[in-house]
């Protein structure tokens, strides 16, 4: 996984509140294969209307957002599915960095295993931002270590899960840390066995009940 | 400190303390993974396995179920080669790793959060995990259930655990009788509604009151199953008689003695009395009226009572400006009664309301009448269309005009050809109503079954007492 330490870079306002995983991906897309790459269908039925073509003033369609990496947007942003294809979909268009005042559990973990960072801001700051960037098309620069957001005269900080901050800052990938818990691993089954017996499952593949 | 292992712990200290492995310096816990469901969609995360030459580790432990993708209308159709493909998918990755499957053409085969609870795969005290967010429905028996995203899904394939950070705790209390017509699905989105979207996110919920303990094993999975509607990756109701008597017998659950010396067990799961939440909120059932929402979030949900808001009254100007969004999507004017919004189209099904009692409460209301908007009606199991045809409710759902389909995600997901068409507006028992979820263009109005069959037979949104109450 790609580390993210301090990036500067164009940002794109969305000032949109809800901003779900439904929109980051629509369904209809998520059939294909990773390797074709996402970034196409990000916010599609956003970014475009239903013919295809751009909807002009939508943020991310407009010149100077068109190559950002940071996105601000307002509360509950990635509220909605576990799909991560809705994290591929940013990180495949460049997007490495989401502010926002608030983001779906599930969205802000799978974001993180993608090595994209969900900075948490209070609302007040994150409107600030947005008009701002409305007003100037600045960059952003994002300092993971310092945990700060800073643009021309502006400065405000940004929060984040310390373990999920580690974890971005060395882009860390939790498959080879478990697999050093080996041993954990099995004194724990051995005692969880007697403790409840009941949790295996009693057939591997029983001949179907009949009833509800 | 609260809710360590030697002091009052709440249910859901209970669940963690019994999952944990091992836990970090910076908090970081290794947690035990008892059951994982694996779908279509989970296609990603074998991938990853492939790419690290991996297999999954307990292939004893994880269930793959196809229900995303399958499409509702099978006999003499031919497949989508797009869909095919993704049950293929599912078909050759479970096989090649030893995964029991409910698969296209089993008869057990439905909705992963109605099939787990059917087999007995969910009991209480398990943690259970799928790359599904509406796995907190599990949550009903007691269980700890909740969604993943692809990389956790790898991971849990190749090891049986998840590193997580130990979530606050939220107590929900719903006290009170419901009046009739009024259920689980209204107590939700009542819920969703006063927190917000956002509410309880970071937050296990525990679901608990006289009006929750009354609501039956249908009734405590809808209301789970919305937890993650109100930001919460997991909602719980701790296990009781009425838990003990729907595993009674199901196939994969303990049976015998084994099974009443697990219920021993089960019934010990709960809150200890002094036990400390988070945070605590109190609902009164009995105020609870029908609920529908009008925009494109589930927190967009007021009673059947009430008018579309007005964006003009509303003083926050970002609030105000989603409500313009959210009713310029939904094409609603401000004002406008709710009873006065017609509808195109119903939905009854997915994994949110599409169990036996779900069928059974919007039957209640279609029985001897005719739908006035055509509607699909999509059990969530083979065993629960068993179930209702046994009853003869296909027959009343296809007396009213419905369309009585084969089990699936349907119309929630609009991945599997079962959509809402641009522009038009259905009445759903799903659980999202995002913009074009539903499909692209599609306008959704969340509700319980009843207040679905209802607004079916009157062709516009409607309150459903007064058609009950013909009834009796």
């Amino acid at each position: 996984m790609q580390p993210f330490q301090r990036l500067t870079a164009p940002a794109c306002p969305l000032p949109y509140a809800n901003i779900d995983t439904d929109q980051l991906i629509p369904a209809r897309f998520m059939k294909r294969s990773r390797a074709e790459g996402y970034g196409g269908y990000l916010l599609h039925d956003m970014r475009f209307s239903g013919n295809g073509t751009e909807i002009a003033d939508f943020p991310l369609n407009q010149t100077p957002h068109r190559i950002a990496q940071i996105i601000v947007a307002r509360r509950n942003f990635g509220a909605g599915s576990s799909r991560e294809a809705a994290v591929y979909a940013l990180v495949d268009y460049g997007i490495r960095c989401v502010i926002a005042p608030s983001f779906g559990d599930i969205f802000a973990s799978n974001a993180v295993n993608n090595g994209l960072l969900p900075a948490k801001v209070g609302e007040r700051d994150g409107e600030a931002l947005i008009g701002l960037l409305q007003e100037t098309h600045a960059e952003l620069t994002v300092d993971l270590e310092t945990q700060t957001i800073s643009a021309k005269e502006i400065s405000i900080p940004f929060a984040i899960d310390p373990v999920w901050r580690t974890k971005l800052l060395n882009g860390w990938d939790d498959i080879d840390i478990t697999l050093s818990q080996a041993d954990a691993i099995a004194l724990f089954r051995e005692l969880d066995s007697s403790i409840r017996p009941w949790v295996t499952p009693r057939i591997r593949d029983g001949a179907g009940q009949t009833t509800i | 400190m609260a809710g360590s292992p030697s002091g009052p712990r709440t249910l859901f200290d209970k669940l963690w303390d019994s999952h944990a492995i091992v836990t970090r310096e910076d908090g970081q816990t290794l947690l035990w993974v008892d059951r994982h469901f694996v779908h279509e969609g989970s296609f990603h995360a074998f991938n990853k396995l492939k790419e690290r030459g991996a297999r999954v580790a307990h292939p004893e432990l994880t269930f793959g179920v196809a229900d995303h993708y399958v499409p509702t209308r099978r006999s003499g159709r031919s497949i989508d080669p797009t869909i095919q493909n993704m049950i293929d998918q599912l078909e050759r990755n479970t096989l090649e790793n030893g995964v029991l499957l409910f698969g296209l053409n089993d008869p057990r085969q439905g909705i992963v959060h109605v099939v787990g609870p059917e087999q007995g795969l969910t009991l209480p005290g398990l943690l259970i995990v799928c790359g599904d967010s509406h796995t907190s429905t599990h949550g009903a028996f007691g269980a700890w259930g909740f969604g993943i995203g692809a990389s956790e899904v790898a991971h849990v394939l190749m090891t049986q655990t998840l590193w997580q950070r130990k979530p606050k705790r939220m107590r929900i209390a719903v006290d009170g009788t419901l009046a009739p017509g009024i259920g689980a699905k209204d107590i939700a989105l009542s819920i969703i509604a006063r927190i917000g979207a956002d509410g309880a996110q970071g937050h296990a919920v525990e679901y608990a009151g006289s009006a929750i303990r009354a609501l039956s094993m249908e009734g405590r999975l809808t209301l789970c199953n919305l937890s993650i509607e109100a930001g919460a990756r997991c909602g719980m109701v701790a296990p009781d008689e009425t838990t003990i008597a729907y595993l009674r017998g199901r196939p994969f659950a303990p049976a015998g003695d084994d099974f009443e010396r697990a219920a021993e067990d089960w019934l010990r799961l709960k809150s200890d009395e002094d036990a400390e939440f988070d945070r605590e909120i109190a609902l009164n059932g009995s105020e609870i009226a029908p609920v529908v929402t009008w925009g494109v979030s589930p927190e967009d949900a007021l009673p059947i009572t009430m008018a579309v808001p007005d964006p003009e009254a509303i003083s926050d100007p970002g609030k105000a400006a989603q409500i313009r969004d959210a009713l310029a999507y939904m094409d609603l004017r401000p004002g406008q009664k709710l009873t006065e919004v017609p509808i195109d189209r119903v939905f009854i099904g997915s994994c949110t309301n599409s169990r036996i009692e779900d069928l059974r409460a919007a039957a209640q209301v279609l029985s001897g009448r005719k739908a006035m908007v055509p509607g699909l009606v999509s059990p969530g199991s083979s065993l629960v269309k068993q179930q209702a045809e046994a009853e003869g409710l296909d027959r009343i759902f296809k007396e009213a005009g419905l369309e009585w389909v084969e089990p699936g995600c349907s119309m929630c997901v609009g991945m599997n050809g079962d959509i809402v068409q641009s522009g038009e507006r259905c009445a759903s028992t799903t659980n999202r109503n995002f913009k074009g979820r539903q499909g692209p263009g599609a306008r959704t109005h969340l509700m319980s079954p009843a207040m679905v069959a209802a607004a079916a037979v009157t062709g516009s949104l409607a309150d459903v007492r007064p058609l009950i109450e013909e009834r009796s």
